[in-house]
């Protein structure tokens, strides 16, 4: 592990991930969906503390000016380790560093589904720590960028799923992150919208700031990242050019879907 | 070199790490906006689903009050306080507006997962928020609690500015008290079907409806247990400004304000302790 890092002296990290773990605790019956289960009075089902381990022991260096995709099935650990590295899910182990808190923008991301759009930006620009003024003059950006002029004082709940995702998109790149991660946020807008927010990515990855995409496109992946790490079963699969990975990747894939 | 020696000395911090108290309580202050127009459109959003809207504001507490004057005026019968009508508004009143801090601020982080999820911000705003929230429903419901007041002749006094101080303590009552069950369902969720319990013994034992002083002859321990409820100081000293009969103690605003500044030092502490912890699914 050390002597990973000890290569790269000459390069500024951004990102250092130390062998970090998730594990989950959950508490559930265990027990599979049978009509045997069934019947068995209130009390006889006993609830076992069950752990998953959603990442194990994962480490990587992450320098500056790279943007990185993350690929990998799904419940390969990507969006747990993702949400970690904003500091949303702590960490059972190990430790990540960063040089600037990294954001997370995902398709989860819920704000108030009953107020319009308009409240929803000034919400969220609000909590990414914008002042009221600052955000108020962005409104009418934010709005344009996501393609939403008609539809910004409906409340969010009426939006389509892709509508709100653009307009999630829309709040979170009006702030130049330093490090931003974007978490299948593409996947859902057309194809017009697709191009302004690749094409906002390259500007942010310009200004220094490094971006993270998960994705399932390998296509977005190729166009927009300089390095691509593979995630299978919460282990780092593997880590580097963009084009070998996603490589090996298809191949992966298409050798476990045969069967 | 470690790998934590060699992100250090590249300047790199730990994330999710929990900031020092005061530069936390800073972070905070510094983004209140946000926990003020979380209020306000949470409000909104709440009201926004009914015909009458913010009306409700202070329909319900008026029809609690009336459902309450009625059942216990009953009840009561000749053991009723004086003035009942006046000493009940004002007692319903400003109770529901400490149960709101309560019974909302347990909700503060656990049904706000979404936010807490997604966005990174000092978490406290959430119990604040709340609290910010249930001032702004409080306002008007002053307002209907004067026009009582003035209805059943209650002489306007310059007593009645003393609401002012009495209510700005309450909400830093409020603010501890909504920070700690805050964390608390945290730990617990099952806490939050005990809520209405304690909502309930609360309410028994602040004295809302009834006169401490008519209904029990003696002191016992149950009395003292009851005078030194915050909560029952708060409306005693209410009602020693606003309702005819009933003596303000001053002995009680140093009660009440140490209770206020104390919940909130603690709650603070106790709150920001978890910091890490909040969004975390299990």
């Amino acid at each position: 592990m050390a002597a990973k890092t000890k290569v790269a002296a000459d390069r500024k990290p951004v990102v250092v991930v130390d062998n970090a773990h998730i594990v989950y605790k959950v508490y559930a019956s265990g027990r599979r969906a049978t009509r045997a289960g069934a019947g068995g009075g209130l009390f006889s089902k006993k609830l076992k503390l069950q752990e998953v381990h959603a990442v194990k022991g994962v480490s990587f260096t992450i320098y500056e000016g790279e943007s990185v995709g993350v690929i990998g099935s799904n419940g390969s650990g990507k969006s747990s380790l993702m949400r970690a590295l904003a500091g949303l899910t702590p960490l059972s182990d190990g430790a990540i560093y960063a040089f600037a808190r990294p954001n997370l923008l995902g398709v989860g991301a819920v704000l108030l589904p009953a107020l319009s759009g308009e409240k929803n930006v000034l919400l969220g620009g609000l909590a990414m720590g914008f002042s009221k003024k600052e955000i108020s003059a962005k409104v009418e950006d934010v709005t344009a960028f996501a393609g939403l002029e008609d539809f910004i004082g409906l409340p969010m709940r009426t939006y389509s799923s892709g509508m709100s995702a653009r307009l999630r998109f829309a709040i979170a790149a009006a702030k130049d992150h330093d490090i931003l991660i974007i978490d299948e946020a593409l996947a859902v807008g057309d194809q017009d919208f697709r191009n302004r927010s690749e094409a906002r990515m390259r500007e942010m990855r310009q200004n220094a700031g490094t971006v993270f995409l998960v994705s399932h496109s390998m296509k977005s992946i190729l166009d927009t990242c300089t390095r691509v790490i593979w995630l299978e079963k919460g282990e780092i699969r593997m880590d580097g050019d963009p084009k070998k990975v996603t490589d090996a990747y298809n191949k992966y894939v298409g050798s476990t879907t045969i069967d | 070199m470690s790998i934590e020696d060699y992100a250090l000395a590249n300047g790199l911090k730990r994330v999710g790490a929990r900031q020092p108290l005061t530069k936390y309580v800073a972070e905070a202050v510094r983004r209140l906006d946000f926990a003020y127009t979380l209020a306000s459109f949470t409000n909104e959003a709440t009201n926004a689903k009914s015909r009458l809207g913010s009306w409700w504001n202070i329909l319900l507490p008026t029809i609690q009050a009336g459902t309450y004057g009625l059942i216990f005026g009953l009840i009561l019968g000749a053991s009723k306080p004086d003035n009942f009508l006046p000493f009940l508004f004002t007692g319903v009143f400003l109770f529901s507006f400490i149960q709101s801090a309560f019974t909302q601020g347990a909700g503060a982080i656990v049904s706000n997962a979404g936010l807490v999820r997604s966005l990174s911000f000092p978490r406290v705003l959430l119990p604040i928020s709340v609290v910010i929230s249930s001032v702004i429903a409080l306002a008007p419901q002053l307002l209907v609690l004067l026009v009582v007041l003035i209805f059943t002749a209650q002489p306007i006094t310059w007593g009645w500015l003393m609401l002012i101080p009495l209510v700005i303590l309450m909400t830093i009552f409020n603010l501890g008290l909504s920070m700690i069950t805050a964390r608390l369902t945290v730990h617990m969720q099952d806490l939050n079907k005990l809520i209405p319990f304690i909502t309930r013994i609360l309410f028994y034992t602040s004295g809302v409806f009834f006169s401490v002083d008519k209904i029990f002859s003696t002191e016992t321990l149950l009395t003292k247990l009851i005078r030194i409820n915050p909560i029952f100081e708060f409306l005693n000293l209410a009602r020693g400004y606003l309702v005819q009969g009933y003596q303000v103690h001053a002995e009680e605003w140093i009660s009440v304000s140490i209770w206020s500044i104390a919940l909130l030092v603690f709650g603070l502490i106790f709150f920001w302790g978890a910091e890490e912890r909040y969004g975390r699914e299990d």
